[in-house]
């Protein structure tokens, strides 16, 4: 199948092939701007003019006008249609990007979120006024609680990362509390997300490595070798970012409990295992959610999230306020807790996706959400079956919702990184590259519950065509992508020189 | 590149160079080819204390953030923080001037590699 084809196969409508034109790189709004331009007319003011340095601070006065932009509505209007055009979104296309969970976000979700009474809700409004939305905070809680098999939910956090270091702080204060403030170091394996040693160290633990054996999944021995009186706790991600559940994961939480640790779980994967098992059940006392992965949610611009985390009810005193509690037959927002850690984050978090959430659930329904991750687990066979002999997958057996195969051992000193932006020329999205660490040249491929098999198969014969390039078209391939106005930005000087204010004339560039 | 076979190894891809008391660290060509384009280092100054296997820095290139690890106990009596300017040279020439850091050190750890094994153990983690 030439590139061409798939391109056109692939149901995208701005995904130039090799030989279209190459979008070009759009000019800043600065750089449209015509002096006196105007966006409207508004009536000459018909109140006396007021000097703002007799009314503001001097510090609050410019001393120059403001450069901006002057232009028309409509240049407005193009400029901003012309850079989403530039985006790549679900909603364009394919988007198998590992561990981030790219769903559908059904629409439904959108239309409840838009009620006046949630979107037009103010923060300070009094809880008399809020009985609505403090209803479905409390219930969504209990939903959690449900599919978590754990004993009370805060949905405090606004990230996944944010939810892993609330609940750190809450294992923290839990066991000193129980006068265990020696007990500093948090288990970690080595095929966790980095933000997990991150958040352990914020909250004041120390981490030590866990080796995973050769399937990719704990290794007990490394374990009995790493126990020990100084052990906080473990912190897990199951399924793994390999897309591996974990099968000795009871005798894993038992082991940590006996040593008197408590086990963490990292939520991330939660779609895979959703209506089907319960991290309560495993012996999990702490987890997190990601709402925008599991529960849908456009994500991937860096929020707004929701990372709320469960716990048991021996951890439930020390989770964060303001919390919503029921009152009868009112609900009503608690901003002091004897034992709580305290407040992590504004108000009651991302109230737009905490509803979303709610409206995903209730939509689905228990049969709902256990065929959602029957679909992301079989989707993810699918694909892992039909491209096994194309690409060596890492650890090759039945997975979960996603797995890491390798571009190690490819002809002509192909990478991940020039699989993955050739890709790009076919229309679809690159899957996570170079993650997890303990995958060389890994390409981690997610494709989620809401992609039809004809979409999987257009995926299929697009790397089955980049495989057949390896051999035919090596450099086809070290410079992909050849559609797109930007191919291989200088990411060391984007990383050491970033510009991202606008500089004026003639610097912008 | 060919790995120096006066050198001993980590499993983790540092390599250390024993002269009387000094030990000179740095990683191997295949750490800084697996790392690819480096954008950050941070290493330890001088009179600073390092742990065999514990983390004496970091360094991060576009593709992940990785532990320095020492291969011995010690103080650090050099540290090449040019090289935080010019992280290129860690590509160039890993062995020569893309050391990270000197050592004071009086006992050499077990459990080093020499070249061969270290050949080895790079070629079973593929």
């Amino acid at each position: 199948m030439s590139t061409a084809e798939v391109t056109r196969n692939v149901n995208t409508p701005a995904c130039p092939a090799d030989s279209a034109d190459k979008a070009s790189l759009p000019l800043t709004i600065f750089e449209k701007s015509s002096p006196g331009r105007h966006g409207v007319a508004t009536p000459s003011t018909d109140v006396p003019d007021v000097d703002p340095a007799s009314v503001l601070p001097k510090s609050a006065v410019r001393a120059e006008v403001a450069e901006l932009p002057e232009v028309g509505e409509l240049d407005v209007q193009r400029h901003y249609t012309h850079l989403s055009t530039l985006n790549f979104s679900i909603a364009n296309a394919f988007y198998p990007l590992g561990s981030c969970t790219m769903k559908y976000n059904p629409l439904v979700n959108e239309k409840v979120c838009a009620l006046p009474g949630f979107a037009a809700l103010h923060p300070m409004q009094t809880d008399d006024q809020a009985q609505g939305m403090l209803e479905l905070y409390w219930r969504l809680e209990h939903l959690l609680c449900e599919v978590s098999g754990l004993d009370a939910v805060s949905i405090h956090p606004t990230a996944g990362a944010h939810g892993e270091l609330t609940a750190l702080m809450v294992m923290r204060k839990y066991l000193d509390d129980h006068g265990q403030a020696e007990r500093k170091v948090i288990l970690i394996p080595d095929s966790a997300h980095g933000t997990n040693p991150a958040s352990c160290t914020m909250a004041g633990f120390t981490t030590r490595e866990l080796k995973s054996d050769a399937r990719g999944r704990v290794d007990m021995e490394a374990l009995d070798n790493v126990l020990g009186a100084d052990v906080a706790g473990l912190m897990i991600t199951n399924p793994s970012t390999l897309g591996l559940f974990e099968p000795n994961i009871k005798r894993i939480c038992d082991k940590i409990h006996e040593v008197g640790g408590l086990v963490y779980m990292d939520g991330a994967n939660m779609n895979a295992i959703l209506g089907r098992t319960r991290p309560g059940d495993f012996g999990v006392d702490v987890m997190h959610f990601n709402l925008h992965k599991t529960f849908s949610q456009p994500h991937g611009g860096g929020g707004p999230g929701a990372g709320p985390i469960a716990v048991t009810e021996a951890l439930a005193p020390y989770l964060p306020v303001p919390k919503v509690e029921k009152d009868g037959d009112r609900f009503r927002i608690v901003r002091c807790s004897e034992k709580s850690i305290g407040t992590t984050r504004g108000f009651l978090g991302n109230s737009g996706v905490v509803v979303r959430a709610y409206s995903y659930i209730r939509s689905l329904g228990e049969r709902g959400l256990l065929r959602v991750s029957e679909n992301a687990v079989l989707n993810a066979n699918y694909l892992r079956i039909k491209l096994q002999d194309s690409y060596r997958v890492w650890v090759n057996e039945t997975c979960m919702h996603e797995f890491v195969a390798t571009a190690k051992g490819l002809p002509n000193d192909i990478k991940a990184t020039d699989i993955a932006k050739r890709l790009i020329d076919y229309g679809i999205h690159p899957p996570t590259i170079y993650f997890p660490l303990i995958v060389p040249e890994a390409l981690m491929i997610e494709p989620t519950e809401t992609e039809s098999k004809e979409t999987l198969d257009k995926f299929v014969a697009a790397m089955k065509a980049i495989r057949a390039e390896c051999d035919t078209a090596p450099e086809t391939l070290k410079h992909a992508p050849h559609s797109r106005s930007i191919g291989r930005p200088d990411e060391v000087k984007a990383v050491k020189e970033p510009r991202i204010t606008y500089e004026g004339d003639n610097k912008s560039r | 590149m060919s790995n120096p076979s006066d050198l001993k190894y980590t499993e983790s891809h540092e390599w250390v160079r024993i002269d009387g008391e000094t030990a000179t660290i740095g990683i191997t060509a295949h750490a800084a080819a697996s790392l690819s384009d480096l954008v950050f280092l941070e290493l330890p100054d001088v009179g600073d204390t390092v742990s065999s296997g514990d983390s004496f820095g970091e360094i991060e290139s576009v593709k992940a953030v990785s532990d320095l690890k020492s291969p011995v106990n010690g103080e650090v009596t050099g540290s090449n923080h040019a090289l935080e300017d010019d992280l290129k040279v860690i590509n160039a020439d890993p062995y020569g001037d893309g050391w990270l850091i000197k050592v004071t050190t009086s006992e050499i750890p077990g459990g080093l590699m020499d070249v061969s094994a270290y050949e080895q153990h790079v070629a079973a983690e593929a």
